[in-house]
C-alpha cells in the first residue's frame, strides 16, 4: 500500500492511529479487517467508500463507543479500549443525522450540548455568540431543530460538536442529502477549524468530497485500500484519462462498443462526450478508433472516481444483457413519452413543488437534479400517478395521469428510493410478487422470471430474504422488478445513492441498453456526476426548476473568466444564485 | 499542539458539581420534550382518561338486569308465583314461553344468557309435597355470566321457597340463616375496585411503555449516539431518563386518583401518604422494565410490542386487577408473582376500600423493589455506554 502523504508525521500530529483493527457483527464477512492508519491533526482527512464499507463502524470505534475485535486504536494519545471517557472529553462527534433533539430549539440544543461538555457559564455566550455567527444561525435560535432546512440541521450538529473546541472532530456522511451551496459552505467552515490544528474526520460516499481531502483512507467492504494524500491516487491512472468527443448520432451505442475494447478499463457517458479510462498512457488515436475521423480523444484532468475504479480492476463493461433480451420500440424523432405541464403540488401553504414542465422523447434520459427536500420527488410522484397535482397536468406513454393514472402506471416501471423490496420475502418471492402485481401470469410470467434471474445471475441468492442481500443485489433485484413488465418508461429515484462505483457502472451499463431499445427514463439524483450521465437535466431548487438543459449545455452558461472549466456542482451554485438574485429583483 | 490529550478535563469533567449539572441539563431536556410531544401527553394524560372512563361508567362485572327466558310447560298458581319471583328480582329481565326451544336460538346467539325450565310435573309435585324439579340451561361460552346467572338463580328459587314454608305457618326460621354483609365494597359495586386497579394500568403505561418508547426513539433517531459521545456517564443518561418520568406518571395517578374520587364517587379511606409511597414504589420496577425493554429493543416498534406484552397485558390479566388470581391454575398462578402490578393492586384496592393496612403493603412493597432492583441491574449491565 503506497503512502503518498506528505512523508512522515511527528508522533504529536497524529491524533488517530489505528493499528490492525478489525471489528465483526455476527458471523460473515467482517465489517472492519485489520485496517490500520492515521489521522493527523490540522488535516481533514477523507473516510470515504460505499455504503457498508466500514466507514460509520471506524468512526464509532475512533469515539470509544464501540470496541474493536482485535487489534488497537489510539485516539489522541489514549487507547479505546481503556480510556473511551477521556478521549470523549476531548472530541466532537456528529452521527449521521447529525443528533439533534428536533423538538428542542437551535439554542436549547446548543445549551445542552454545552452543559453536557461541560463548558464554563462564563465562556458560554461568547463561544455561542462566535459559533452562531459562524454558522449563520443566529437569526433561528428561536426554531425548533426539525424545522430547520437539512443544511442548517448540518450547520448546528457541526456547531454542538464543536461547542468545546475539540481536538478531533467526527463527522459521518455531513454532505449527504445538502445541497450542494450548504455543503460548500460546511466545508469551508471545516476548512477553517484544521487552520486551528484540528484533526477533522469526514467521511463520505461521494468521491467528488474526497478529492477535496488533505489525505485520503478509501474503504471498500471493510477493507483499506489505499491511504494517503488523493492526488496520490489519482497519480496512478495521470495520462490515462480522456474525453472521447465528435460523434454524430448516439453516443450510447459507441459507448458500449468501446467499453468491450481490451484497453478501455473505464467508460461513462459525461455531458456530449465519453469519459474513458484506458490501461496505457499515451495520446495516438487507438486503433480500435481507426477510420472515425471526427472522433477525438482529449486528455483530461484524472478525477479520484477514475482511480478508485481502476484500483478495483476496471468497470464491467458495456453490454447489457437485460436490454438485448428487451423488445425494440423504434426511436423516432420528438415523440413524447412523459411530459410535465405546469406541475404545482401544494400541502397546506407549503408549495412542494411549482410549475414544473418538461418533455423526454423516446430513448431519452432526463434527470432531476437537486438536493433532499427540494421537490424532485413530489415532482417524480405525480408523474407515476402517486400524488395528484394541485395544479398542471403529467402524460405518461399517452395517458393523462388525472383521468387514466391507472393505464399510466401499467406502463412505466418504478424503483422506488433505498429499492423498496420486501424485506422479508426472498429474492425469488420478490419476483413472484412484482411479476403478479405488474399482471404477469402463467407461462409469460415464469419466462421473464427465468429470464430475470439468469441476466442479473441471481442464482444463489434466491432464497436469501432481500433484506439480507448484499447492497449490489438488492439494487438488480430491484432493477429486475421494476422492468419485469417491459414498461415503456422507466422512472428511477435514486437508484444508485451509496452505491459502489463498479455496481453504479453495471445498473448505468443496463439503463443505457434499454434506453438504446426505445425506453425512456426519468431519474432524480443529487449525484452531480450522476446527472451528467442524463441527455437533459433539470435542476430543482426549494420546489422550483431553476434551468432546465443538456448538461454541456448549464454547464457552458454558467462558464466565465475566472471558471472556465466549471463542474456540475459549480454550474448547479451559480444557477441557484443567480435564480436567487432574479427573484430578488423581482420582489423589489 | 501537543498529541496527548490533557487528563484535567476528564478530572473537571467527573466532580460532582459537573455531574450534578449534567443530570439536570438532561432532566431539563427530557421535561421540555415531554411537554412538546403530542404523544407523551396522549399516552401520560388522554389514554389514562379514557381508561378511567370506560372503567368508571362502561365495564361493569356485576350481573343487572341479565336477559333470562322462563319457560312454563304448564301454567297453574304455583308456576305463576315462582314466575312472579323471577320478575320481582333485580337481577333477571324475564321473558316467557312455553316451550324451550323458544329460547335455544336465543340461547346460542347470546340474546339470552340462561333459560329456566318449569317442567310440566312441578305444580304436581309440589302440591304433593315432593322434590319439585326445575332445569337451568346456562351459555358456557361466557362462564363469569353463567355462574352468576346461576347463583342469582338460585337464590330466587330459595327465595320462594322460603315465601311458601311461611305462608304454609311452617316454621318461620329455616335451621340456619345466613346474613351477609360485603364489607369494603358494602354494594359490591365493581367500579370501586376497577377504577383503583386501574390506577396501576396507567402507571404501567407511563412507566414502561413510555418510557421504553422515548429512549428507543433516541436510538433510531441517532441522539443517544451523539449525546454517548460526551463525557456523559451510563449512570446519568439513567437518571435523567428515570426522573421525569416518574414525576409524569406520579402526576397521571393523582389525575386519575382526582377522578376516582371526584367523578366516580370511589371512597379513598386509606392515606394519601400511603398511597403515594405505594405507587411510587410501584414505578421502580415499572421503570425498570422500560430501561431495559429500551435497551434491548432499541427501536421504537419493537419496544412497543414488548412493553404491551411484557408489562402492560399482565398488568391487566395477572395481577388481580379483572381475574383473581386465587382461581388460577398453579402455573399462571407462580407467573404472576413476577408481575409487579400483582403487588400494587391489593395495596391500592385497600387504600381505597378499607384503609391504611401497613403490613400488608409492606410485604408488597418490598416485593416490588426485588423486582425493581433486578430489572435496574440487567438495564445497567445491557446499556453501559456501548453501542453494538
Amino acid at each position: 500500500m503506497a503512502d503518498a502523504g506528505t512523508g512522515p508525521a511527528a508522533e504529536g500530529d497524529i491524533a488517530v492511529r489505528l493499528e490492525q483493527v478489525t471489528k465483526r457483527f455476527g458471523e460473515g464477512a467482517p465489517a472492519l479487517d485489520g485496517v490500520s492508519g492515521e489521522i493527523r491533526a490540522g488535516e481533514i482527512t477523507g473516510l470515504v467508500g460505499p455504503d457498508g464499507a466500514g466507514k460509520t463502524t471506524l468512526l464509532r470505534l475512533m469515539t470509544g463507543l464501540m470496541l474493536p475485535e482485535e487489534g488497537r486504536l489510539s485516539v489522541l494519545g489514549a487507547d479505546t479500549a481503556e480510556d473511551a471517557r477521556l478521549i470523549q472529553t476531548a472530541i466532537g462527534y456528529m452521527p449521521q443525522r447529525f443528533g439533534l433533539y428536533e423538538d428542542l430549539t437551535v439554542a436549547e440544543n446548543l445549551t445542552l450540548y454545552a452543559d453536557l461538555r461541560a463548558l464554563p457559564a462564563a465562556e458560554r455566550q461568547a463561544v455561542f455568540d462566535e459559533l452562531l455567527h459562524f454558522t449563520d444561525l443566529k437569526r433561528f435560535t428561536g426554531r425548533l431543530a426539525g424545522k430547520l432546512s437539512g443544511g442548517m440541521k448540518q450547520k448546528l450538529g457541526l456547531a454542538c460538536a464543536l461547542l468545546k473546541k475539540p481536538r478531533l472532530l467526527l463527522l459521518d456522511e455531513p454532505g449527504v442529502g445538502v445541497d450542494p451551496i450548504s455543503r460548500r459552505e460546511l466545508w469551508k467552515m471545516v476548512k477553517a477549524l484544521t487552520g486551528e490544528g484540528i484533526g477533522v474526520v469526514w467521511s463520505t460516499a461521494y468521491l467528488d468530497e474526497a478529492e477535496a481531502c488533505d489525505r485520503v483512507l478509501l474503504l471498500n467492504h471493510g477493507k483499506l485500500l489505499y491511504a494517503g494524500a488523493p492526488q496520490g491516487l489519482t497519480a496512478r491512472v495521470e495520462g490515462r484519462v480522456f474525453h472521447l468527443t465528435g460523434m454524430t448520432g448516439r453516443r450510447r451505442p459507441l459507448l458500449e462498443r468501446v467499453l468491450g475494447e481490451v484497453d478501455v478499463v473505464d467508460g461513462v457517458i459525461q455531458g456530449d462526450a465519453i469519459r474513458l479510462v484506458l490501461k496505457e498512457e499515451g495520446t495516438e488515436k487507438p486503433d480500435w478508433l481507426a477510420g472515425e475521423e471526427n472522433l477525438s480523444l482529449k486528455p483530461v484532468a484524472p478525477r479520484f472516481e477514475d482511480a478508485f475504479v481502476d484500483l478495483l480492476g476496471g468497470g464491467p463493461g458495456g453490454r447489457s444483457a437485460l436490454a438485448e433480451a428487451t423488445r425494440k420500440r423504434p426511436i423516432d424523432g420528438d415523440e413524447t413519452v412523459i411530459e410535465a405541464a405546469g406541475l404545482t403540488k401544494r400541502f397546506g401553504d407549503f408549495t412542494a413543488a411549482e410549475d414544473i414542465s418538461f418533455t423526454i422523447p423516446r430513448g431519452q434520459i432526463f434527470g432531476l437534479l437537486g438536493p433532499n427536500g427540494a421537490g424532485k420527488s413530489t415532482t417524480f410522484k405525480m408523474l407515476c400517478g402517486l400524488l395528484k397535482p394541485t395544479e398542471g397536468r403529467g402524460r405518461v406513454a399517452g395517458f393523462d395521469l388525472r383521468r387514466d393514472a391507472a393505464s399510466a402506471r401499467g406502463r412505466l416501471g418504478y424503483m422506488a428510493q433505498k429499492f423498496s423490496l420486501y424485506g422479508d420475502l426472498s429474492l425469488k418471492q420478490n419476483l413472484e410478487f412484482f411479476a403478479g402485481i405488474y399482471g404477469l401470469s402463467g407461462k409469460h410470467r415464469r419466462e421473464r422470471i427465468g429470464l430475470m434471474s439468469e441476466i442479473f445471475d441471481f442464482s444463489g441468492w434466491q432464497d436469501m430474504s432481500a433484506k439480507e442481500l448484499p447492497l449490489g443485489i438488492k439494487q438488480r433485484l430491484a432493477l429486475a422488478a421494476a422492468v419485469m413488465h417491459e414498461p415503456e418508461a422507466l422512472f428511477l429515484d435514486e437508484p444508485t445513492s451509496g452505491v459502489d462505483p463498479i455496481t453504479r457502472r453495471e445498473f448505468w451499463t443496463h439503463i443505457n441498453g434499454l434506453v438504446e431499445r426505445g425506453v425512456t427514463v426519468l431519474v432524480t439524483t443529487h449525484f452531480m456526476d450522476e446527472a451528467e450521465y442524463c441527455d437533459r437535466i433539470s435542476l430543482i431548487y426549494r420546489g422550483r426548476s431553476v434551468a432546465l438543459g443538456s448538461p454541456d449545455e448549464l454547464k457552458a452558461s454558467v462558464a466565465g473568466p475566472g471558471l472556465e472549466q466549471p463542474t456540475m456542482e459549480d454550474a448547479f451554485i451559480a444557477l441557484v444564485e443567480r435564480s436567487e438574485a432574479g427573484n430578488g429583483e423581482k420582489a423589489a | 499542539m501537543s498529541g496527548k490529550v490533557d487528563r484535567s478535563g476528564l478530572e473537571a469533567a467527573m466532580r460532582p458539581a459537573a455531574r450534578l449539572k449534567r443530570i439536570g441539563a438532561l432532566i431539563g431536556k427530557e421535561s421540555k420534550q415531554i411537554m412538546r410531544d403530542p404523544s407523551s401527553i396522549l399516552i401520560a394524560l388522554v389514554l389514562p382518561l379514557i381508561l378511567l372512563f370506560i372503567f368508571g361508567y362502561g365495564v361493569s362485572l356485576d350481573a343487572r338486569q341479565t336477559r333470562i327466558g322462563l319457560v312454563i310447560e304448564s301454567p297453574s298458581a304455583v308456576t305463576e308465583e315462582l314466575a312472579a319471583s323471577f320478575d320481582g328480582s333485580r337481577y333477571f329481565s324475564v321473558q316467557r314461553a312455553s316451550d324451550r326451544r323458544t329460547f335455544e336460538t336465543a340461547l346460542v346467539e347470546g340474546r339470552v344468557r340462561g333459560i329456566v325450565v318449569i317442567p310440566a310435573a312441578f305444580t304436581e309435585d309440589v302440591s304433593a309435597g315432593r322434590q319439585p324439579q326445575v332445569q337451568l340451561l346456562l351459555d358456557g361460552g361466557e362462564p363469569n355470566t353463567a355462574s352468576l346467572v346461576d347463583g342469582y338463580v338460585r337464590g330466587v328459587l330459595a327465595g320462594w321457597a322460603q315465601q311458601r314454608a311461611v305462608a304454609a305457618g311452617a316454621a318461620a326460621e329455616p335451621a340456619i340463616s345466613v346474613a351477609p354483609r360485603y364489607w369494603f365494597n358494602a354494594e359490591l359495586e365493581s367500579r370501586n375496585f376497577l377504577v383503583p386497579g386501574s390506577v396501576a394500568i396507567v402507571m404501567t403505561l407511563v412507566g414502561t411503555l413510555l418510557t421504553s418508547l422515548v429512549i428507543a426513539r433516541e436510538w433510531e433517531r441517532g441522539t443517544m449516539e451523539a449525546i454517548m459521545a460526551t463525557p456523559v456517564t451510563a449512570g446519568e443518561l439513567l437518571i435523567g431518563k428515570v426522573v421525569p418520568y416518574f414525576v409524569l406518571a406520579l402526576l397521571s395517578m393523582t389525575l386519575c386518583v382526582v377522578l376516582a374520587v371526584f367523578q366516580f364517587g370511589v371512597p379513598l379511606r386509606g392515606s394519601l401518604i400511603a398511597l403515594y409511597i405505594l405507587s411510587a414504589t410501584f414505578l421502580i420496577p415499572a421503570l425498570g422494565q422500560g430501561l431495559l425493554i429500551s435497551a434491548a429493543t432499541k427501536n421504537q416498534f419493537l419496544a412497543s410490542q414488548v412493553a404491551l406484552v411484557s408489562a402492560f397485558l399482565p398488568a391487566f390479566l395477572l395481577s388481580g386487577f379483572i381475574f383473581e388470581i386465587g382461581s388460577m391454575p398453579w402455573p399462571i398462578r407462580l407467573l404472576t408473582h413476577i408481575v409487579p402490578a400483582r403487588y400494587l393492586i391489593p395495596g391500592l384496592q385497600s387504600v381505597f376500600l378499607s384503609g391504611d393496612v401497613w403490613p400488608l403493603f409492606l410485604t408488597n412493597m418490598a416485593a416490588m423493589l426485588v423486582i425493581g432492583a433486578v430489572f435496574f441491574l440487567l438495564a445497567a449491565r445491557n446499556s453501559r455506554k456501548r453501542l453494538q
